[in-house]
C-alpha cells in the first residue's frame, strides 16, 4: 500500500479533528433538540455503512459529490477557489441529458461515452469563462464562479422549461433519456461509482507523474516562481478551470445517466456545494476525495432515516456538514492569524 | 529635556534571521534622526517594533521617559507616536477630510460634523504649512499630495513622534524636495521626526542624526556635518567579515554578454537605467557596485528577462537576445541567481529535488514527453546537493527546511549546473552567513549611480574609498 504511506499523518489530522469537532458540536445540538444523539448518529452510520444496500445507497450518493470534489480540488492545486463546481455541474448534467434523449438508435457503447462527453464539454465551457476572466483580466474567480453558478441555473431551468421541455407535460423537465444511455449497475453497485475512481486515480497520476501536473502544482504554490521557471501562468489557470469545469460536468451527467435519467431542475440542487465540502476535506488530494465523498454521500443518504427512526431533523446532516466545512477551513485561518502577529505578512488579500 | 524616544538593546528574529540585534537609538524633540540602511537591515523591523506593530524579543523601548510595553499599538498612538506607512492607508474613494476624521469623527447627536471637520482639514494644513484641499478626492491626488494626507492624519493627532517608512520612495525628485521641507518646518515647531530610508542625498540634506543599520546591527550613529555621503555609502553596504576570496585572475576570451545604450523604467515608470553599455569577457567576473536605488535591479531584471527594455540590445555570446520572458533569456545562456530568491528562486513546500529541476522539468532527462522521471529527478537532486554542498539530510526534505544559505545554494546549484555561458547573481550574498568582497570577487568593478556607469575600474587597481565616493554620487578621479 505504497498509496496509503505516501498520505502524511500530519494531513489526516486536521480533517479527522475537524470531523470529530463537528460531530460533538452536532451532538450539542441534536441534544437541545431533545433526541439521543449516540441514537441518531448510530442510525445514521448504520443506515449509511452498517448493510451492503445502504453501502451501495451511500456509494451511488458519493459518485457525484467524488466528482464534483475533484472538479473543486484540481483548481485548489493550481491556487484557484472553484466555488462553481455547482454550475458547471448542472450545465453537464442537462447537456447529458439533452444528449441522452436526443441521439436516438445508438449502441450504449456509443451513447454513453458520448452523453458523458456532452457533459464534460459543457461543464468545462462554464468554467472557461471564469479561467479566460481570471487569467486575461486578474477578475477573481469566487466572483465569477459564484456569479456564473446564478446565471447557469437560471438558464438551465429556462431551457428545461421551454425549447428541452418534455412536451405534453406540466413539469419543468426534460424528456427521459435513451435506455442507451443508461448508465447500468454492475455487482449491484452503479457503474457510474468506478467510473468516479478511475478519473480520481487519473487526478492523482495527472499530479504526481506528468509535467501538467507539475506545472499546475508549481503555479499553486508559489505562481512568481513558476512564471520565472517558465511556466505560463495563464495556461494553467486556463487548463485547471477547464478540467475542474469538465470534472464537475461528468459530476452531473453520471448522475443524470446512472440516477435521475433526464434533467430536472431540483434533482442536482447541492451536489457541486458539497463538493467544496469534499475537497477542503480532503485537502485537495484527489484519492483523498474518495473517503471525504463516501462519507458525506453516507450521511446525505441516511438523513431521512435519520428522522425518522431518532426523530432528529434531516436538517441536522446539513449543519454538522457545515460545521465540518468550517473546522477543516479554520486551521487555515489560524495560520493567518499567526502570520499576522508575526508581522511578516501584514496584507493579504484576495487577489492574485 | 526628554527625549522623545529612547529604544534600548533592542532584538527580534524572525526564524533563522535576527533582524535587530541589540539596537539603541533616541530621538529629541525637534530632531530628524534618518534610519539609513539597506533593504533587509532591519529598519522597518526596528519602527514597527516602536509603534507596536512587532513583538520584539527583548531590549526597552520609552516613549518621554515612559516604558512602552511590547505590542501596544494603541498606547504608542495615544502617546504622541505616529507613522507614515510606505503604502498609504488611505480610502481612495473619499475626500481628504472624511480620510482625515476617518475613526475619530467629530460627532453631535450621532451625526458627523462635516463642515467643522473641513474647518479643522483647513486649519491643520495652515498650522503646518501643508497646502491641500480639503474636498479633494484621495484617488485625483497625486503621489505626493496624498502622502501630506497621510502626514496631516499623524498630525490631527497631536504628535509628537512622525515616523515615516521610505517616504521618497514614491516620490517625484520635486515632490521629495517639498516633503524635505514639510519635515524641516515640523521639526522647527518641535515634532521630532525619524524617518526610513536608503537614499544619502535626503539624508545628507535633512538629518540631524543619522542612524546606520546593516544586517541587523547598528553600525553607527554620526551626522551629516561629520561625514561625507561616502563614508555613509560604506556604512551601509560595507561587510564586516571581509573574507579574502582564493581566485587566480581570470583569463577573458571574447564576450560573453554584451549590453549596449539599455534605458530601463522602474515600477513609477521613471528612467531607472539610463543607457548602459556594458561588456563582460568569458573568464570573467564583472561586478556592479551601487547603492540600492540607482538602477542596479532594474538593469540586472532587464537583463534576465523580468522586465522590458525601453530601449538598446543584449547581447548573450554574440547573439542578440530580444525582449523575453526569464526562461527564454535562460535557454538564451543566461544563468539568473535572483535577488530574491523566497520569491522567485525556490517553491518553499516543494522538495529539494524539486526545485533543483524547477526551470528543466519538462526537459530530458527529467521528463520523456508528457511524463516525469522521477527517478531522474532525484539522481539529480542527490548530486546536486553533494557537489554544491547543501547541508540537507535528504534531497526530498521541503526546501523551506533550509537555513538562508543553504536555501542560496540550491539555487545558485540549479543555475550554475548548467554550464551556461552568463551568470548574473543579483546580491548573492544577501542574508549570507559568509561575508564577501565586491573587489575580492570581481576582475573588474563598474559603480552605478543615477542610472549610469559612472566609472569602471580592474578591481585589482581600485580602492574603497574611491569606489565609495563613486557611489555617493562624487565625480571621480578618472572613469
Amino acid at each position: 500500500m505504497a498509496i496509503m504511506q505516501r498520505v502524511k499523518l500530519q494531513s489526516l489530522s486536521i480533517p479527522l479533528l475537524s470531523l470529530l469537532i463537528a460531530f460533538v458540536v452536532g451532538s450539542i445540538l441534536i441534544a437541545m433538540q431533545g433526541s439521543n444523539p449516540l441514537l441518531a448518529y448510530q442510525v445514521l452510520f448504520t443506515k449509511a455503512f452498517g448493510s451492503v444496500e445502504g453501502f451501495a445507497t451511500t456509494l451511488a450518493k458519493a459518485t457525484p459529490l467524488i466528482l464534483s470534489g475533484l472538479a473543486v480540488a484540481i483548481c485548489l492545486r493550481a491556487g484557484l477557489f472553484n466555488i462553481g463546481a455547482q454550475g458547471q455541474l448542472i450545465s453537464g448534467a442537462l447537456a447529458s441529458a439533452w444528449a441522452g434523449y436526443s441521439f436516438v438508435g445508438l449502441p450504449f457503447l456509443i451513447h454513453i461515452p458520448l452523453a458523458l462527453l456532452f457533459g464534460a464539454f459543457f461543464g468545462s465551457l462554464v468554467a472557461l469563462v471564469a479561467g479566460l476572466l481570471k487569467a486575461y483580466r486578474g477578475v477573481h474567480e469566487v466572483i465569477t464562479t459564484i456569479m456564473l453558478n446564478s446565471i447557469v441555473i437560471a438558464l438551465a431551468d429556462y431551457l428545461a422549461s421551454t425549447p428541452f421541455k418534455e412536451p405534453d407535460q406540466p413539469i419543468t423537465r426534460t424528456p427521459k433519456i435513451e435506455e442507451s444511455a443508461r448508465i447500468p449497475d454492475i455487482f449491484g453497485l452503479p457503474l457510474g461509482f468506478f467510473i468516479a475512481i478511475a478519473i480520481s486515480l487519473a487526478f492523482w497520476w495527472l499530479m504526481r507523474k506528468t509535467t501538467t501536473g507539475f506545472r499546475i502544482e508549481t503555479i499553486g504554490r508559489n505562481r512568481s516562481a513558476g512564471w520565472y521557471a517558465g511556466i505560463s501562468v495563464k495556461r494553467v489557470i486556463i487548463s485547471s478551470m477547464l478540467l475542474g469545469g469538465a470534472t464537475a460536468g461528468v459530476a452531473g451527467a453520471v448522475e443524470t445517466l446512472s440516477i435521475t435519467g433526464r434533467f430536472e431542475p431540483a434533482f442536482n440542487a447541492g451536489l457541486g456545494f458539497d463538493g467544496i465540502t469534499v475537497a477542503l476535506l480532503a485537502r485537495a488530494n484527489p484519492l483523498g476525495v474518495i473517503p471525504a465523498a463516501i462519507l458525506i454521500g453516507g450521511m446525505r443518504g441516511a438523513a431521512s432515516t435519520m428522522q425518522f427512526r431518532a426523530g432528529v431533523a434531516p436538517e441536522i446532516v446539513d449543519l454538522v456538514l457545515a460545521l465540518i466545512l468550517f473546522f477543516v477551513t479554520a486551521p487555515i485561518l489560524l495560520r493567518l492569524l499567526k502570520r499576522k502577529e508575526e508581522g511578516i505578512s501584514l496584507s493579504s488579500g484576495w487577489s492574485n | 529635556m526628554t527625549n522623545l524616544l529612547d529604544v534600548e538593546r533592542l532584538s527580534k528574529r524572525f526564524g533563522s534571521v535576527l533582524a535587530n540585534q541589540e539596537i539603541s537609538l533616541s530621538v529629541k524633540p525637534g530632531e530628524i534622526v534618518a534610519l539609513l540602511g539597506e533593504n533587509g537591515a532591519g529598519k522597518s523591523t526596528l519602527v514597527k517594533a516602536v509603534i507596536g506593530l512587532v513583538k520584539p524579543d527583548s531590549g526597552t523601548i520609552r516613549v518621554k521617559g515612559k516604558e512602552l510595553p511590547y505590542g501596544d499599538t494603541a498606547g504608542a498612538i495615544a502617546r504622541g507616536i505616529g507613522m507614515v506607512h510606505q503604502h498609504f492607508q488611505l480610502v481612495p474613494v473619499m475626500s481628504v477630510t472624511e480620510n482625515l476624521i476617518l475613526g475619530d469623527e467629530p460627532t453631535k447627536f450621532g451625526l458627523i460634523q462635516m463642515q467643522k471637520a473641513r474647518r479643522e482639514t483647513a486649519e491643520l494644513s495652515k498650522r503646518y504649512g501643508l497646502a491641500i484641499d480639503p474636498d479633494a478626492i484621495i484617488e485625483d491626488l497625486p503621489v505626493g499630495m496624498a502622502q501630506r494626507v497621510e502626514i496631516l492624519k499623524a498630525l490631527r493627532r497631536d504628535v509628537s513622534l512622525l515616523i515615516l517608512d521610505e517616504p521618497t520612495a514614491v516620490l517625484t525628485p520635486q515632490e521629495t524636495d517639498e516633503l524635505l521641507e514639510v519635515l524641516r518646518n515640523l521639526a522647527s515647531k518641535g515634532v521630532g521626526i525619524l524617518f526610513i530610508t536608503h537614499k544619502l542625498r535626503e539624508v545628507m540634506a535633512i538629518a540631524d542624526r543619522v542612524v546606520v543599520l546593516r544586517n541587523g546591527k547598528l553600525v553607527g550613529v554620526t551626522s551629516p556635518k561629520e561625514s561625507s555621503e561616502s563614508q555613509l555609502a560604506q556604512m551601509m553596504v560595507g561587510r564586516e567579515v571581509v573574507l579574502h576570496v582564493e581566485k587566480g585572475p581570470g583569463n577573458p576570451t571574447g564576450a560573453a554578454l554584451e549590453v549596449r545604450e539599455l534605458e530601463v523604467l522602474d515600477d513609477r515608470r521613471l528612467e531607472a537605467v539610463r543607457g548602459i553599455s556594458l561588456q563582460v569577457n568569458a573568464g570573467e567576473i564583472l561586478g556592479i557596485a551601487g547603492v540600492e536605488g540607482n538602477g542596479q535591479r532594474e538593469l540586472v531584471e532587464a537583463i534576465c528577462g523580468m522586465r522590458n527594455r525601453r530601449k538598446g540590445k543584449v547581447l548573450v555570446a554574440g547573439k542578440e537576445v530580444p525582449n523575453l520572458k526569464p526562461h527564454e533569456v535562460h535557454a538564451a545562456g543566461v544563468a539568473h541567481i535572483p535577488e530574491d530568491r523566497e520569491r522567485h528562486g525556490l517553491v518553499a513546500t516543494y522538495s529539494i529535488s524539486d526545485n533543483l529541476v524547477l526551470n528543466r522539468f519538462d526537459q530530458e532527462p527529467y521528463a520523456k514527453g508528457w511524463i516525469r522521471d522521477l527517478d531522474a529527478v532525484a539522481r539529480n537532486g542527490d548530486e546536486l546537493v553533494r557537489r554544491y554542498d547543501i547541508r540537507t539530510p535528504n534531497a526530498s526534505a521541503p526546501a523551506s527546511s533550509l537555513s538562508g544559505g543553504n536555501k542560496q545554494k540550491t539555487v545558485v546549484a540549479r543555475e550554475l549546473s548548467q554550464n551556461l555561458p552568463v551568470v548574473v547573481a543579483s546580491q548573492p550574498t544577501r542574508g549570507v552567513d559568509v561575508g564577501s568582497e565586491i573587489l575580492s570577487l570581481s576582475d573588474r568593478v563598474a559603480v552605478l549611480y543615477g542610472g549610469k556607469i559612472v566609472a569602471t575600474f580592474d578591481s585589482k587597481l581600485a580602492n574603497r574609498d574611491e569606489i565609495g565616493r563613486l557611489m555617493a554620487g562624487s565625480e571621480g578621479s578618472r572613469s
